[in-house]
């Protein structure tokens, strides 16, 4: 299987673990565009919105192709400054 | 040993110790300060008789914390004082305004010495008044006692405590050395002849406190303590009703205004003097703290000499009672100002009278003597016309 | 799972003051992040909130009380420690955070800082180290590095910096830490533990300042900074004290970890022992 992190290595058990699922919500206006959550998703799960906020900022949202990759690590949670983005888990 | 939070019963006392005893008669819990003469005496009396009520003494680092400390103790629901002189005062100076901002009820005892800078620390002086009211930066109201005696350093500490509760301000008690360190008779009444004021209190739980400062018609807010669930935002920067920081001038204007208006309104409340003599004097001298004493003296001897003379002694030096000078100076024909200072509470009688303003002042180190007074109130009964005068100090 | 979902309230909301964000922190600023940590290990903490109580001092730092949801004090530059002092004594139920700044807490806060943490006053600390005066528009601090560019030292700062943890075990502090604000899952650990403890406890937090500090020194924007903790933070609890100055330099470490975990009698703990013992039955606070 393809390393799908460019941060861990393949785990030995990786075909017996339940990696989990993650629904992403946002709140665009909070949103001052730093990126942390971007950069530092372990599954590049985000990308800068094409559109802009009220304020100018490009807000996060999913890549194309990566709406199932969310593994709800809860990274983008506890790094936004801004309380702007949070996950779910849900069910696979 | 434990022992009784009110020492009824007459004594013979210094008048730090006095003041110390009359804040614990009001209700003190808790003292942060810092040694310094001449009013290191409340401290240690306070660091021996805290404990024993089940209040708590800390000596802090340094008087910026000291006054930093009371006011966190305020919030946390203590009445809280401090004790300190000239040099003390002045650092404290930027956290009298955090109180007066966050409306904290807290008492500041000032025993004042020769001044300025380090001065004469073991001498007295009462070069701090103007400083009291106008030494944190600021529009701010201050309410300020001036002890005559060691009775007074009880009674009008219990008072301060008082007025700090019902305003939620800072209170000052302006004494000075002579009587910090007099002692004299010091009558303590029974624990329940004693006024204790407390703070006013929301009388709604907290989800519905949703604007913690705002006030009715009295412009005090009540006051929620640290710890009750109000989950309250208390600010040092200009705040709205909700205490939010908000950076607009109606807002800050307002707020500053109900700062100072709540005391300014409540000035017959608040304003305290005595009159000796005034009913048909010619020359009033006005004098306050130790120098009242002298004062006092002065006035007989020029009474006996045939001149009328009489005496207001303010006992609140903040608010300064105008109205008595207003309501004299038709009657009079001068007011000499005694004072251990080169004239500040002269420049207060000055704005409320067009009669001319002597004055007798000395820079301190010792108590006035009365033929200072005396000579200073016989030239002003000798040539004074009536017609305003540029302010000259005597002596 | 379908796309991102737009919604208009987090979970952490119960104990923002969400009317107020969103909040004043530059874009980049990782002042937010610690907040999250704190506001997270608050909720864990088992302790009520109408316990807590968040006292700050003046600076982007200081602002942190404003936006939760507990008693807050915003107090003057430099005294939140002996403003929480008297809130400690006077209520010893209060569960008191210091949350300021490293000019705020080591420049004119100073003398209150060593003597809090020599008194074992019980307080939390939180210090976020950015380098700078960064509210003021980027000033020199006592933290700023050797050579740094700022606004008040144009010819790079001539000065050397306090080294924080080095410091506060110096005082006698139970319980000092260092994470930068990358390190979120230790941080919000560590700030936990540290409610678990009493004692004058001190956590300092690197956060990026890119309009202070950032931009004048080669790190970039804020996530440049963030990727700069990424590659030069080291995990090192046992490191010796003295390796502990942080210099940001491209070819610097930042050794990272909690230095000091012990237990010594508070101040209250000693107050009780020497002066209640000697007056017979004996109350503790004040209020």
């Amino acid at each position: 299987m393809a390393n799908p992190s460019p941060f861990v290595r393949t785990p030995l058990n990786v075909g017996r673990v339940r990696i989990p699922s993650g629904q992403v919500f946002i709140l665009p206006d909070r949103c001052k565009g730093c990126r942390f959550c971007i950069d530092f998703c372990p599954r590049e799960v985000l990308m800068e919105s094409p559109s802009m906020n009220s304020k100018g900022y490009h807000y996060p949202v999913v890549r194309p192709g990566k709406e199932e990759d969310c593994v709800h690590c809860g990274f983008c949670t506890v790094i936004c400054p801004e309380f702007a983005i949070y996950t779910v888990e849900v069910s696979p | 040993m434990k022992a009784p939070r009110v020492l009824t019963g007459r004594h013979f006392m210094m008048g730090d110790v006095a003041c110390a005893e009359g804040a614990l008669a009001a209700g003190c819990t808790f003292f942060a300060g810092y040694p310094i003469t001449p009013s290191t005496e409340i401290a240690e009396r306070l660091a021996l008789r805290l404990p024993q009520v089940g209040g708590h003494y800390i000596q802090m680092e340094d008087e910026l914390a000291s006054m930093a400390a009371i006011i966190g103790a305020s919030w946390a629901g203590a009445k809280a004082m401090t004790a300190t002189s000239g040099p003390g005062f002045s650092l404290m100076m930027e956290n009298l305004g955090l109180a007066v901002m966050m409306e904290a009820p807290c008492v500041v005892v000032n025993v004042q010495r020769g001044s300025p800078s380090t001065g004469l620390p073991t001498l007295t002086g009462q070069g701090d008044v103007m400083q009291a009211k106008w030494g944190s930066h600021g529009d701010y109201e201050i309410i300020a006692y001036a002890p005559a005696t060691c009775q007074e350093m009880f009674d009008l500490t219990v008072r301060a405590f008082n007025m700090a509760e019902r305003f939620r301000n800072p209170v000052v008690i302006l004494a000075d050395e002579v009587v910090g360190h007099m002692t004299e008779r010091v009558v303590i009444p029974p624990e329940e002849a004693i006024e204790r004021w407390e703070r006013p209190r929301p009388t709604v739980p907290p989800h519905e406190l949703l604007f913690p400062f705002a006030a009715d018609q009295d412009l005090i807010p009540p006051m929620p303590r640290a710890g009750e669930g109000y989950r309250i935002y208390v600010e040092s920067l200009t705040h709205d009703e909700r205490g939010y920081p908000v950076m607009h001038p109606d807002v800050h204007d307002r707020l500053v205004r109900r700062l100072n208006d709540k005391i300014r309104r409540a000035y017959p409340q608040i304003v305290e003097y005595e009159l000796l003599d005034t009913e048909d004097a010619e020359v009033v001298v006005v004098a306050y703290g130790s120098t009242a004493r002298s004062a006092r003296h002065a006035v007989r001897q020029a009474r006996k000499a045939g001149m009328r003379v009489g005496l207001l002694r303010p006992m609140t030096l903040w608010p300064f009672p105008a109205h008595v000078v207003e309501q004299l100076s038709p009657r009079v024909r001068a007011f000499v100002v005694a004072e251990l200072n080169l004239g500040q509470v002269a420049r207060e009688v000055e704005r409320f009278t067009d009669r001319p303003v002597y004055g007798a002042n000395h820079a301190g180190g010792a108590m006035m003597p009365p033929e200072l007074i005396l000579s200073c109130v016989e030239e002003a009964y000798r040539d004074a016309q009536g017609s305003r005068r540029r302010f000259a100090p005597v002596g | 799972m379908p796309r991102e979902a737009v919604v208009a309230s987090h979970p952490l909301d119960e104990v923002l003051r969400e009317d107020r964000l969103p909040h004043i922190w530059c874009p980049g600023c990782g002042l937010g992040t610690v907040l999250g940590c704190f506001a997270r290990a608050m909720l864990a903490s088992g302790i009520p909130l109408d316990r807590h109580v968040v006292v700050s001092g003046i600076g982007c730092t200081g602002r942190a009380a404003g936006y939760l949801k507990v008693d807050g004090f915003h107090t003057t530059h430099g005294r939140a420690i002996p403003f929480a002092t008297g809130l400690v004594i006077a209520n010893p139920d209060l569960v008191v955070t210091v949350f300021s700044g490293d000019g705020d807490l080591v420049a004119i806060g100073g003398n209150h800082l060593i003597h809090a943490a020599r008194r074992n006053m019980d307080l939390n600390v939180i210090c976020v180290n950015n380098f700078n005066y960064g509210m003021t528009g980027g000033q020199l601090g006592p933290t700023t590095p050797v050579g740094a560019i700022t606004t008040t030292s144009p010819y790079g700062f001539h000065e050397e910096p306090f080294n924080l943890p080095r410091l506060l075990a110096a005082c006698g502090a139970v319980f000092v830490a260092r994470w930068t604000c990358l390190h979120v899952r230790q941080l919000e650990a560590t700030m936990l533990r540290s409610f678990q403890k009493r004692g004058f406890r001190f956590i300092e937090v690197l956060a990026p300042c890119p309009v202070g500090f950032g931009r004048p020194n080669d790190l970039g924007e804020g996530i440049d900074e963030m990727w700069f903790y990424r590659r030069q933070a080291d995990y090192d609890p046992q490191a010796a004290l003295e390796m502990l100055e942080i210099s940001m330099r491209k070819d610097s470490r930042i050794i990272c970890g909690v230095f000091v975990d012990t237990e010594r009698p508070t101040y209250l703990d000693r107050y009780r022992e020497h002066v209640l013992r000697k007056v017979e039955g004996g109350g503790t606070g004040a209020a």
